[in-house]
This record gives C-alpha cells, structure tokens and sequence, in this order.
C-alpha cells in the first residue's frame, strides 16, 4: 500500500510541519517515507505544499503528481489540487476557510472546520494538528498513536508546555471522520 | 549502525561531509543548497574545523585549493551558477592534484535560471567544464542515504587519487527528507599527505603545488601524468545498477532523482506487460560505456529519462552502436511526472516517436 499525500495551505499554516509529522509517523511505523517541499520565490501569505509518500515499497519517486489524498488549508489549494485526486482517494478540506464545493463525487471528501476546532482549544495555531488527526484517521496511512509519538518526539523541548493542546488537537481532528 | 533519524538533503550531505572527515567548509550560499552552509556553519566549529563564508563562490574554490594544498579535508558547495564560477577553480585543483569534495545542487538553467530541480549540469560535471583535459570523479545519488555514504566515501576516494570529486546531485535530492541511517563510529582519518605544503620540517626538498609549468615539455609530462590517472580511475571507480534488463526490450538510463521518477514508470509498464529494464549509473565519470554496449546487443532501444534537453544521452549514444536511443526530459527547474515517462515508454514498445 502507498499512499502519496499532497498538504496545501498559506505560509504559515503549518502545512510543511503537517507533512513532516506524517512522515516521521510512517518511519516509526516502520514504513517507507519522504517528504518534499514545493520550494520556490516564497512569500509571508503566499502558498505552499508538500508531497509526502508513506508505503510499504521504497519509495520511488518523492514527487506527488497524483495524490492518493489532497489536504487543502485555503481555497486557492482547493483549486489547484481537488482535481489532481485519483479517483477513489480522498481529499480534506479544510472547511473553516474553504466553503466552495470541491466538485469532485468520485473521492471521499471529508471537510473539517480546522480552524474553528483550534480557537475552541484556545490556541489557533493548532488547525494543522487538528487537520493532521483528520489525515491519520481518514487515511488510516498511520496509526493515531505514530502521529502522537511523532508529535512528542519532535516537538522542541521549549514548546513541551504546548503538547497536551496539540495531542487534543489531533483527536478532535480524528473524531470529525468518525 | 546508528539510529533511522528524517532528514533534509542539504543537512544529510553536510553532516556526511564531516562524518567522512572534513574540517574545512569555504562557501557561499546559493538556493537550493543554502542548507549546506547553514549547516557546516553551526556543526564544524563543535569537531574543531573552520566553516568560512567567502564574499563570491570564487573565492571560496580558491580557500579549497588552499586549504587542500595545505592537506586538509575540505568541501566547498553551491548550485549551478556558483558552480559555473568555480569552474576555473576547480581546473586549477584538478592540474595540481589536489583532493577536494565539491557539491553541486543543480538548479534549472541556461543563465541564472530558476531554483529548481534539474540534471542539466550533466556536461559540465563530466566533460570538464573548466579549461583543459581534465576529469572529476563524479558521483550521482538518487537518495539522501547514497547521498550520505557516497559522500562520506568521497574523501578517501579524493585522497586516493589526488583528485577533486564532485557529488552531482539537485534541489529535488537537497531539499527532501527521507530516513537516513549514519554509521557508528569515529569520523574518518585524514591521510598521510607527504606533498602538503606545510613546511619543510625534516624534508630536503621543498613540496611544491601549483597548475603551471610554462614549458611545453613538461606540461605536457604533467598531462599524461594525470592521464594515467584517468585510466586508473576509469577502471577502479566505475558504480552503476541494473534491473530487470535481462529480458528488456527497452532499457531506460537516468541517473540520480530522474532514476526514481524512472523506476515508478518502469514499474507500472511492467505491470502492463512491457519489458523494461534500467541502468542507473552512480558515477557518471566515470560512466558505464561497457555495460550499454554489452545490452545494445539484446536491447531493441534505450530511453534516457533526464531532466535536461538531452546531455547523457549522449554518452548512452557512444556506447549504443546500432541500437536506437530516445530522449525523455524536461528541463528548467520542471520535474517529469512518472505519468509522462510511461506515456514515452509505450510510444517507443509501439513504434512510435523518433530517436535522437
């Protein structure tokens, strides 16, 4: 099984963070990751995306053209990557900042209000984590208990004070794909 | 072995780099590669070693052949204008035989180009590039752990031989994370270098290092010198992978991050009933002339798949003799989708398209 992801939101919507959790989830469980950043003349509000693959195989080519699961942060992701979905997979939408229909009924499509949940737990930084329990659970790619390991793992010891905030973050995420 | 740990291309190759021995880091910084010299600039202080940023990518070759000549294990790196500005540098450290380890992240060009990936530096890191006869030992990996252990092999290889070498790899290899393991154990050692420029201490004689000898003569003894060498080099540093070409009908060429872009299409026209087969080489010089002549007399056709208008075909091209080979690229900073690759892949098994 492989799954080829592509995260998209704003600079600064922790798409590329989101990326590398899911990626450092899927090593410690074992499996074959990478993560790429489109990099490129970026700017403070401007976009960003990264593809990340997680299988079973080696993985082959890093760069995601067809992605078996889209997570859109903004609506200018949702533009550009809703019909790139092979059929079948699934794409996130982040349904807070994103409310045009993503105009595809041959995927899965799971909307998630990131942004609402984040302000609920106090913290709006947070959307990404709550879209990330979303990806885990929605593409079963990861076991919920790697992205927390993960999340722990990596998080800086000067933001440990945050960790509980982000791990609820990751569960109410998961708990919108029920 | 150590631990698995994630990490970015640029990170892995500078931290390979001083695993491998190096002390000496003289660059400037340059997208997609700045991660280099960000890196060396807070990690060489920590095992006693001088990271400098130099005020032009000339400058920092010149501290290279320096501080080679002086016997250090030294890297510079930069992406392709910055190579460009090396380049006569670099000759000058290929003449005086000085081992050294520069990394090219290559970027899109002609010209200042854009910052991303490409493979279109293929000439100018295998054919020279500088002036005169002269060759890099030129290593081409396809993941940030070969990238990790070529590169950490460099420096003994650079020392070996007396001969820079260059790690060819690109923005998409530089700016990935992927698992990569490091090997336990101390850095590796420096070697003996009894022609380093370091004193006289008990010698007799001065050592001398230098690019030029103003009579003919004896230039020229130096050529057939570093020839010899070449010819050495050609025969002891060959690397290369094959797969699945004993059936093939058509065998793809890529090298580096073209390869995996390669394999995924290879891998669904195989699926399809195609047989496809691929030589990947890992050093690109020396380049593995002998094995593709060897499968031109079983192939029906090669493909290059690289992310250039076509530089190592040309190479594949010397080797083929008879056998068609075709073209796949594309170029200026844009990578091809496996999608694309396969289109290309069953036009050619049908009959289709032109070869170069």
């Amino acid at each position: 099984m492989t799954h080829e992801f592509i995260m998209a939101g704003f600079g600064g919507q922790g798409v590329m963070l989101m990326g590398q959790l899911m990626s450092y989830a899927g090593m410690f469980d074992g499996k074959h990751v990478s993560w790429m950043p489109s990099y490129g003349p970026e700017m403070r509000g401007g976009t960003a995306n990264c593809s990340v693959v997680v299988s079973d195989q080696p993985v082959a080519s890093p760069v995601v053209t067809e992605p078996t699961c889209a997570v859109v942060m903004n609506a200018p992701s949702l533009d550009k990557f809703a019909p790139t979905v092979v059929p079948g997979g699934c794409l996130l939408i982040n349904s807070s900042l994103v409310t045009a229909d993503p105009g595809r009924d041959d995927v899965k499509v799971f909307k998630v209000p990131a942004n609402e949940i984040a302000n609920e737990l106090g913290n709006s930084r947070v959307a990404n984590m709550v879209m990330l329990g979303a990806v885990a659970k929605a593409t079963g790619a990861v076991p919920m208990e790697r992205v927390e390991e993960a999340l722990a793992k990596k998080m800086p010891a000067r933001h440990k004070h945050l960790l509980d905030t982000n791990l609820e973050a990751l569960r109410r995420g998961a708990a919108c794909v029920e | 072995m150590g631990e698995t740990i994630l990490m970015k291309g640029n990170e892995a190759v500078a931290e390979a780099a001083i695993r491998g021995g190096c002390r000496f880091f003289f660059g400037y910084p340059i997208t997609p590669q700045s991660e280099v010299p960000e890196y060396m600039s807070r990690r060489l202080h920590e095992v006693g070693g001088v990271f400098l940023q130099a005020e032009s990518e000339v400058a920092a070759i010149n501290m290279v052949y320096g501080a080679s000549g002086a016997g250090a294990r030294v890297m510079t790196s930069s992406s392709s204008p910055g190579i460009s500005l090396k380049m006569e540098g670099i000759s000058y450290i290929a003449a005086a035989e000085l081992p050294c380890v520069i990394v090219n992240m290559v970027r899109g060009g002609p010209g200042l180009g854009t910052i991303q990936p490409a493979q279109s530096d293929y000439f100018q890191a295998t054919k020279g590039g500088g002036h005169g006869d002269y060759h890099l030992i030129v290593f081409a990996p396809q993941s940030v752990q070969e990238m990790v252990d070529m590169t950490i092999e460099a420096f003994d290889v650079a020392d070996k031989y007396r001969n820079p070498v260059m790690i060819l790899a690109d923005g998409l290899i530089g700016q990935m994370m992927e698992p990569v393991v490091f090997p336990d154990g101390e850095d590796r050692p420096n070697t003996e270098k009894p022609w380093a420029t370091v004193g006289m201490g008990d010698r007799a004689e001065r050592n001398i290092v230098t690019s030029m000898d103003l009579n003919a003569e004896a230039m020229e003894e130096i050529n057939w010198r570093i020839q010899e060498k070449y010819d050495k080099i050609t025969k002891e540093m060959l690397r290369y992978e094959t797969l699945d070409t004993e059936d093939a009908d058509l065998i793809l060429v890529a090298y580096g991050s073209s390869a995996r872009i390669a394999l995924n299409a290879m891998s669904k026209a195989r699926e399809n009933g195609y047989k496809v087969g691929l030589v990947r080489p890992q050093t690109v010089w020396p380049f593995p002339y002998e094995v593709i002549k060897d499968l031109a007399n079983q192939a029906k056709a090669f493909l290059t798949v690289e992310m250039s208008m076509g530089q190592l075909i040309e190479d594949v091209k010397l080797a083929a003799g008879e056998t068609p080979v075709y073209h796949f690229g594309r170029c200026g900073g844009v990578i091809h989708s496996p999608a694309e690759v396969y289109e290309k892949i069953e036009e050619i098994l049908n009959g289709g398209g032109a070869a170069k």
